[in-house]
């Protein structure tokens, strides 16, 4: 569910476009009250799946929703209608690539955020989702299906 | 297109990133740099990133690029200035800038390779003659 702040839906089809993808994601972040660490991550992974978006898919978008459940957050929508992804348990694996990039984009933005998921159709397109909370995570928070990849670091006093 | 200025002080060259960068800009520092290394009389370059908020794969990768044609060019790499939120970024990604050194600031970059610029060997030629013969 939206609260406060409009969704924008932001085109992407080339790197400038990332630019303004990136700003409206650090302006939400900021808005929903994250650590600057938070907001670099939810900055840095979208800013690899608006790449995504662009190197593979040939343009698409990015929906930039605040959102409230029990804490507030930010949800963000990079879809586009490519080729589709074929398989995505090895598009996830860190190495693997098809374009020129260090292949980290995809299992890296997975790992930055709280949660992930993902919607590939072959010849349809990509859709990534991915939500942060502006308090370090819950268990079980993450999309069904995806497990942690890596314990989240918390701090008892 | 905006280009990132290159300052040169004595065999080190000094280049301030600051901002969101487009990709196309990072790709034009790469040629910049490699450019100005291969001039001449340089030892030693100083990427200070301490203005740069966000460092994805894509720029991450350019910066490991950069340190790898230095190197074969002739002159060591140090990333200076890493703001902690990117490295923290940096390492849950998985991506570490590997062939380029890290400095904590300017300052501290300058006289890493200060260090390493010292000894270059000027007498050398004439020590091996010396000891010919």
């Amino acid at each position: 569910m939206s609260i406060g702040t409009a969704r924008a839906a932001l085109p992407v089809r080339s790197d400038v476009d990332l630019m303004a993808v990136r700003e409206a994601a650090r302006g939400a972040a900021a808005e929903a009250g994250f650590s600057l660490v938070n907001q670099t991550k939810l900055v840095t992974a979208v800013s690899e799946l608006a790449r995504n978006a662009v190197v593979h898919g040939g343009g698409g978008e990015v929906l930039v929703e605040p959102v409230q459940g029990t804490l507030r957050g930010v949800r963000l929508v990079v879809s586009d209608h490519g080729p589709g992804i074929a398989d995505i348990e090895q598009a996830l694996t860190d190495g693997h690539t098809t374009g020129q990039g260090l292949g980290l984009g995809l299992g890296g933005a997975r790992r930055l955020v709280d949660e992930f998921g993902i919607e590939s159709v072959p010849g349809a397109g990509t859709t990534v989702t991915i939500t942060m909370w502006a308090a370090p995570s819950r268990s079980g928070s993450r999309a069904p299906g995806l497990p942690p990849i890596r314990p989240r670091m918390s701090f008892r006093p | 297109m905006d280009r990132i200025p290159i300052l040169r002080l004595g065999p080190v060259l000094i280049v301030s990133v600051q901002g969101d960068l487009a990709d196309a800009v990072a790709v034009a520092l790469r040629h910049d740099v490699g450019e100005a290394v291969s001039s001449g009389g340089i030892t030693g370059v100083v990427l200070d990133v301490s203005g740069v908020a966000i460092v994805d794969s894509y720029l991450g990768r350019v910066l490991t690029e950069i340190a790898a044609d230095c190197s074969l060019l002739g002159a060591s790499t140090v990333v200076a200035g890493l703001k902690p939120a990117v490295a923290i970024t940096l390492v849950e990604m998985g991506l570490r800038l590997d062939g380029a050194r890290t400095a904590r600031s300017l300052e501290a970059a300058m006289a890493m390779l200060g260090t390493s610029v010292a000894p270059v060997p000027f007498a050398t030629p004439f020590a091996s003659a010396e000891g010919g013969p």
